[in-house]
C-alpha cells in the first residue's frame, strides 16, 4: 500500500501518505466515540468488528472487494475531474445512467455471443456516462455554467429518466426493478468465487474488481505519462497560462468531464452486471454509490493509485459494520458509524489540507516579504 | 541630533530566513529618509515591524528617544506614524471624504458629523496643494489623486512619520514630480517621511539621507548630498552594476511584424480598447509601446498573440496574414507575458514542466501521446545552466517556490529558446531587482542584434527610454506618438503618455 502512494508524493512532500492515515485514525476514534454513546457494553466487541470484519474470513475479504469496486470507480471519477479543477458530483446520475445503459443491453441484446454481450454492456454503459457528463462539460466550457450546479441537476434528471426507461423497457413488475441480465452479459467470476468462500457460501466477488484497478491504472498513466494528462493538468492548475500556451483549455474541459463520466457509467455496469442479485429498484433516491466516490477520492488524494486503496479501506468498513450486527447495533446505527468514519477521516484529511495550504501561503509571503537568501546573487 | 524614529538592533526571522538582521534606522524629525534595497531586501519587514505588523525577535524601537513597543497598527496610529501601501487600501464605491474620515468619523448620537471633517479636509488639502473632490467617488479618480487621498489619510489622523511604500510605481512623470513636490512641502511643515523604493534617480532628488539594506543585513546609511547614484547602487547589490544599457545603435532589416488598422473592442464595456493602431516591427530592432498602464496595452498584446478575437484590421507575421490564427498558428512569434504568475507559469508545475510549456507537444518531447520525461529534463537542465535559473532542486523545483527573477529568467529563457522572430516582451522587468533587469534587458538587446524583433511594451520610463530604438506612445487604444529615444526627453514623453500632446494623426 506504501509504496505505489509514496511515488506520487514526490510531488507532495512525502507526508501525505502518514496524513492519511492519521485522517482514518481520527475518523476511527470518534467512530468510536460515537459507538460509547449508542451502546457501551458492546462498544469494544463492536469496534473490534468492525476493524477485523473485513478480514474474519475470506467470504469476508471477497466481499470487501466487491463492495469497493463500484466506489473505486466513482472516486477515479471524482479524482480524474479533480485534476482538471473541476469538481465532479454529478456521480450519481452517471453511476445511474451507465447502470441502465448496461442493463439495457444485457437483457436485450441477447443477440451477442459470449465475452462479446458483456463487453458491449460496459461500453454502453461508459458512452452513457460520458453523454452525462459531456453535459455539463460542454456548458461550462462554452457558458460557463458552474459544474456544481449543472451535476446535480443531471443527477436529478438521470435517476428519473433511469426509472422512467426502466419501466418501460426492461421492468420486473413484481419487485418494482429491473429485469435480470442475460447469463452472458454477466461478468465473469474468474475463480473468484472458489478463493473466496467461507463454508458453501461464495462471495459475490467477480471480475469487476479487476476492471476497477485497470481502470485505476490506465487512468494514472493518462494522467501522469501522457500529453493529454499533461494539458489537463495544465488546465486545471491554471488556465489562463494553459490558453498563453495555445493549449484549448475548453476541450480539456469537455474532455475531462466526459472521461470522468465514463468511469462513473462504468462502475454502474460493474456493480449490476455482477451477477450478485442487484437490480435497479425503481425508487426516487439517488445513487449512493456516486456521492461516495467524493470521499473515495478524497482520502486517496485524487490520486488513482491512492483512490484504488481508498475504496478498498471503505468497502472494508462497510463489510466489518455488517459484522456489528452480531453484537446488537441496528443497522441505522452502523450505517451512521461507518459514515462518520469515513467523512471524519476524509474532512480530518481536508481541514488538514486547508492548514497546510494556509501555513504555505503565509511562509510564502513572508518569503516575499523577507527572503534574503539567493535572490540578490542572480545574473 | 534628535530623532523621532529609533529602530535598533531590529531583527526578525521566519522560518529558515533572517528578514531582519540587526538593521538599524534612524529618522530625524522633519527629513526625507529613503529606505533603499533590492526586492527581497528586508525594507518591507522592517515597515511591517514599525507598523506593527510583525513582532522582532530582538532590538528596540524608540519614539523620541523613549522605547515603545508596537503591537498592531492601531499602536503605530496612535504613535502617529502613518503608510501609504503599494495597492491603495481604499474603498471604491465610497467618496474621498468616506475614505478619508473610516475609521475615525466624528459622531454624535450615532449619527455621523461630516461637516467638520469636510471642513479639515479641504484646509488640509489647500495647505498642502493637493488638489481633490471630496464628493468624489474613488472608483472614479486617477491613481493619482488616489494617492493624494491616502496622503490626506494620514494628514488627517495628524500622522507625524509618514510612510510612502514605494509610491511612484503607478505614477506619470507628471504626478511623480508633484508627488516630490508634495513630500517636500510636507518634510518642510515638520513631518518626518519614510520613503521606500528602489528607483535611484527619486531618492536622489527628493531625499535627505538614505539607508541601504542587502540580504537582510543593514549596510549603511549615506548623506544623499554627498552620495552618487552609482554609489548607491553598489551598496544595494553589492558590487558594480552597469546603470547604463549598453547597445550599438540598431540596423533595422525587413518589417517582420506588422498591424494594419487593428481595432478590438471591449465585450463588457462596448468600447474600442484598441483604436485603429498601425503598427510595424522591423528585424534588429526594439520598438517599444509607451503608455500608462490600461490605454490599451493588455488588449493589444492580447489581439497580437491570438489571445484574444479582432475586431478589424490586420496582423501580419513574417508576411503571413495572422488575424485570427490560433496562439500555436503564430509561428515565430515568442510572448513574455505581461504577468509572469498568471500567464507565464503554470505554478504548481515543476520548473522543467514550465520550460516546455510552449513545446511540449513537440516531436522531441511527445512521442505517440506519452511525454518523454528523459529528454524534458535534459533540455530543463541545459537550459538552466545556459540562462542561470537559480531554484532550490534545479528542474524539479515547483515554479511557485521560486524567486521572481527567477521565475522570469525561466521565462525569457524559454521564450528566447523557441528561435522566434519576432518576440513580444510585456513588462519583461516588473517588479524585478536591478541585477535582473539588467540581465533582461542584455538578452533582449542581444536577440536584437541577432536580427529578430522585438516588440516591448513597458510602463518604465527608463526602460523606454534606455532600451528602445523607436517609442510609439500608445494614449486612450490609440498610437499618439512615433518617436526616436534620442530625440524626446522623459518630461515630453510625459506629456504624449497623459495625452496633452499628440504627435500623429
Amino acid at each position: 500500500m506504501k509504496k505505489p502512494k509514496k511515488d506520487f508524493w514526490g510531488l507532495l512532500g512525502g507526508m501525505s501518505f502518514l496524513s492519511s492515515l492519521m485522517a482514518i485514525a481520527v475518523g476511527l476514534l470518534v467512530g468510536f466515540i460515537i459507538l460509547l454513546i449508542s451502546n457501551p457494553q458492546q462498544a469494544l466487541l463492536g469496534f473490534k468488528a468492525i476493524l477485523l470484519g473485513g478480514v474474519s474470513d475470506m467470504k469476508n475479504v471477497g466481499q470487501v472487494l466487491y463492495n469497493a469496486t463500484p466506489i473505486i470507480m466513482t472516486g477515479l471519477s471524482v479524482g480524474f475531474a479533480n485534476k482538471t479543477g473541476l469538481f465532479n458530483i454529478g456521480g450519481p446520475g452517471q453511476f445511474i445512467v451507465g447502470a441502465y445503459a448496461a442493463i439495457y443491453v444485457g437483457v436485450n441484446w441477447t443477440f451477442l455471443p459470449g465475452a462479446l454481450h458483456w463487453m458491449a454492456a460496459l461500453l454502453a454503459a461508459l458512452l452513457a456516462g460520458a453523454l452525462w457528463g459531456l453535459l455539463p462539460g460542454l456548458l461550462k466550457a462554452y457558458r460557463n455554467v458552474n459544474e456544481v450546479i449543472s451535476c446535480i441537476m443531471m443527477n436529478y434528471i438521470g435517476m428519473y429518466l433511469v426509472n422512467l426507461l426502466v419501466r418501460s423497457t426492461v421492468y420486473n413488475q413484481l419487485k418494482n426493478e429491473s429485469k435480470a441480465v442475460a447469463a452472458s452479459a454477466t461478468l465473469p467470476k474468474m475463480g473468484l468465487d472458489k478463493i473466496f468462500v467461507a463454508g458453501a457460501s461464495a462471495s459475490s466477488v467477480n471480475s469487476s474488481i479487476f476492471i476497477a484497478i485497470l481502470a485505476g491504472i490506465v487512468v494514472y498513466v493518462i494522467v501522469s505519462k501522457t500529453r493529454f494528462g499533461y494539458e489537463l493538468k495544465a488546465c486545471g492548475f491554471n488556465s489562463d497560462a494553459s490558453r498563453y500556451a495555445g493549449i484549448n483549455e475548453k476541450r480539456g474541459v469537455v474532455a475531462s468531464m466526459m472521461i470522468a463520466g465514463a468511469l462513473s457509467g462504468l462502475g454502474g455496469a460493474l456493480l449490476y452486471l455482477g451477477g450478485a442479485g442487484k437490480y435497479i429498484s425503481v425508487v426516487d433516491t439517488l445513487a449512493a454509490e456516486g456521492f461516495n466516490g467524493i470521499p473515495v477520492a478524497l482520502l486517496g488524494l485524487n490520486h488513482p493509485i491512492g483512490i484504488i486503496f481508498a475504496g478498498i479501506f471503505i468497502a472494508y468498513l462497510t463489510v466489518g459494520g455488517f459484522n456489528m450486527q452480531l453484537y446488537d447495533f441496528v443497522p441505522q446505527v452502523i450505517e451512521i458509524i461507518t459514515a462518520v468514519i469515513i467523512y471524519f477521516s476524509a474532512f480530518s484529511l481536508l481541514l488538514r489540507g486547508f492548514l497546510q495550504q494556509r501555513r504555505l501561503r503565509r511562509e510564502e509571503a513572508a518569503l516575499t516579504a523577507a527572503s534574503a537568501g539567493g535572490k540578490e546573487e542572480e545574473a | 541630533m534628535e530623532y523621532v524614529i529609533e529602530m535598533l538592533g531590529i531583527t526578525k526571522e521566519f522560518p529558515g530566513i533572517v528578514a531582519n538582521d540587526d538593521v538599524t534606522l534612524q529618522l530625524r524629525r522633519g527629513e526625507i529618509h529613503a529606505l533603499l534595497g533590492e526586492n527581497g531586501a528586508g525594507k518591507s519587514t522592517l515597515m511591517s515591524v514599525l507598523f506593527g505588523m510583525y513582532q522582532p525577535e530582538a532590538g528596540v524601537i524608540k519614539k523620541d528617544g523613549q522605547p515603545v513597543r508596537i503591537k498592531d497598527p492601531n499602536d503605530a496610529n496612535r504613535l502617529g506614524i502613518g503608510m501609504v501601501h503599494q495597492h491603495f487600501k481604499l474603498v471604491q464605491n465610497f467618496t474621498v471624504l468616506q475614505n478619508i474620515v473610516l475609521g475615525v468619523e466624528t459622531t454624535r448620537r450615532g449619527f455621523l458629523r461630516m461637516e467638520e471633517a469636510r471642513r479639515k479636509v479641504t484646509e488640509l488639502s489647500e495647505r498642502y496643494g493637493m488638489r481633490v473632490d471630496p464628493d468624489a467617488l474613488v472608483s472614479d479618480i486617477t491613481v493619482g489623486m488616489q494617492q493624494r487621498v491616502e496622503i490626506l489619510k494620514m494628514l488627517y489622523r495628524e500622522n507625524e512619520i509618514l510612510i510612502f511604500d514605494e509610491p511612484t510605481a503607478v505614477l506619470t512623470p507628471q504626478e511623480i514630480d508633484e508627488l516630490m513636490k508634495i513630500m517636500r512641502d510636507l518634510a518642510a511643515e515638520g513631518k518626518s517621511i519614510l520613503f521606500i523604493t528602489h528607483k535611484l534617480a527619486e531618492i536622489m532628488s527628493v531625499a535627505d539621507r538614505c539607508s541601504v539594506l542587502r540580504k537582510g543585513k543593514y549596510i549603511g546609511t549615506v548623506d544623499i548630498a554627498d552620495a552618487t547614484a552609482e554609489g548607491l547602487s553598489e551598496m544595494m547589490v553589492g558590487r558594480k552594476v552597469n546603470l547604463r544599457v549598453e547597445k550599438k545603435p540598431a540596423e533595422p532589416g525587413e518589417v517582420l511584424f506588422h498591424t494594419e488598422n487593428l481595432c478590438v473592442r471591449n465585450k463588457a464595456t462596448g468600447k474600442l480598447v484598441v483604436d485603429n493602431v498601425s503598427l510595424s516591427v522591423r528585424a534588429g530592432e526594439i520598438v517599444c509601446v509607451a503608455g500608462i498602464d490600461g490605454n490599451g496595452q493588455s488588449e493589444l498584446v492580447c489581439a497580437l498573440t491570438g489571445l484574444a478575437p479582432v475586431e478589424s484590421g490586420k496582423v501580419e507575421l513574417c508576411g503571413r496574414d495572422v488575424t485570427h490564427a490560433r496562439v500555436r498558428e503564430r509561428k515565430g512569434l515568442a510572448h513574455i507575458p505581461e504577468d509572469r504568475q498568471k500567464y507565464g507559469l503554470v505554478l504548481d508545475y515543476p520548473l522543467s514542466y514550465n520550460l516546455v510549456l510552449q513545446s511540449y507537444y513537440s516531436p522531441l518531447f511527445c512521442r505517440r501521446g506519452f511525454l518523454q520525461y528523459g529528454a524534458i529534463d535534459r533540455y530543463a537542465e541545459e537550459l538552466i545552466e545556459r540562462f542561470d535559473i537559480r531554484s532550490g532542486q534545479g528542474a524539479k523545483t515547483l515554479a511557485r517556490s521560486m524567486s521572481g527573477g527567477n521565475q522570469q529568467k525561466a521565462i525569457v529563457a524559454r521564450e528566447i529558446d523557441r528561435d522566434p522572430k519576432v518576440l513580444v516582451a510585456v513588462q519583461p522587468t516588473r517588479g524585478l531587482d536591478v541585477g535582473a533587469i539588467e540581465y533582461i534587458h542584455s538578452q533582449l538587446i542581444r536577440e536584437r542584434d541577432e536580427g529578430k524583433g522585438i516588440l516591448l511594451v513597458s510602463l518604465e520610463l527608463d526602460e523606454v527610454m534606455n532600451v528602445s530604438d523607436r517609442i510609439l506612445v500608445i494614449y486612450e487604444g490609440k498610437i499618439v506618438a512615433d518617436l526616436r529615444p534620442e530625440e524626446v526627453t522623459i518630461q515630453e514623453l510625459g506629456l504624449y503618455m497623459a495625452g496633452s500632446k499628440k504627435g500623429v494623426a
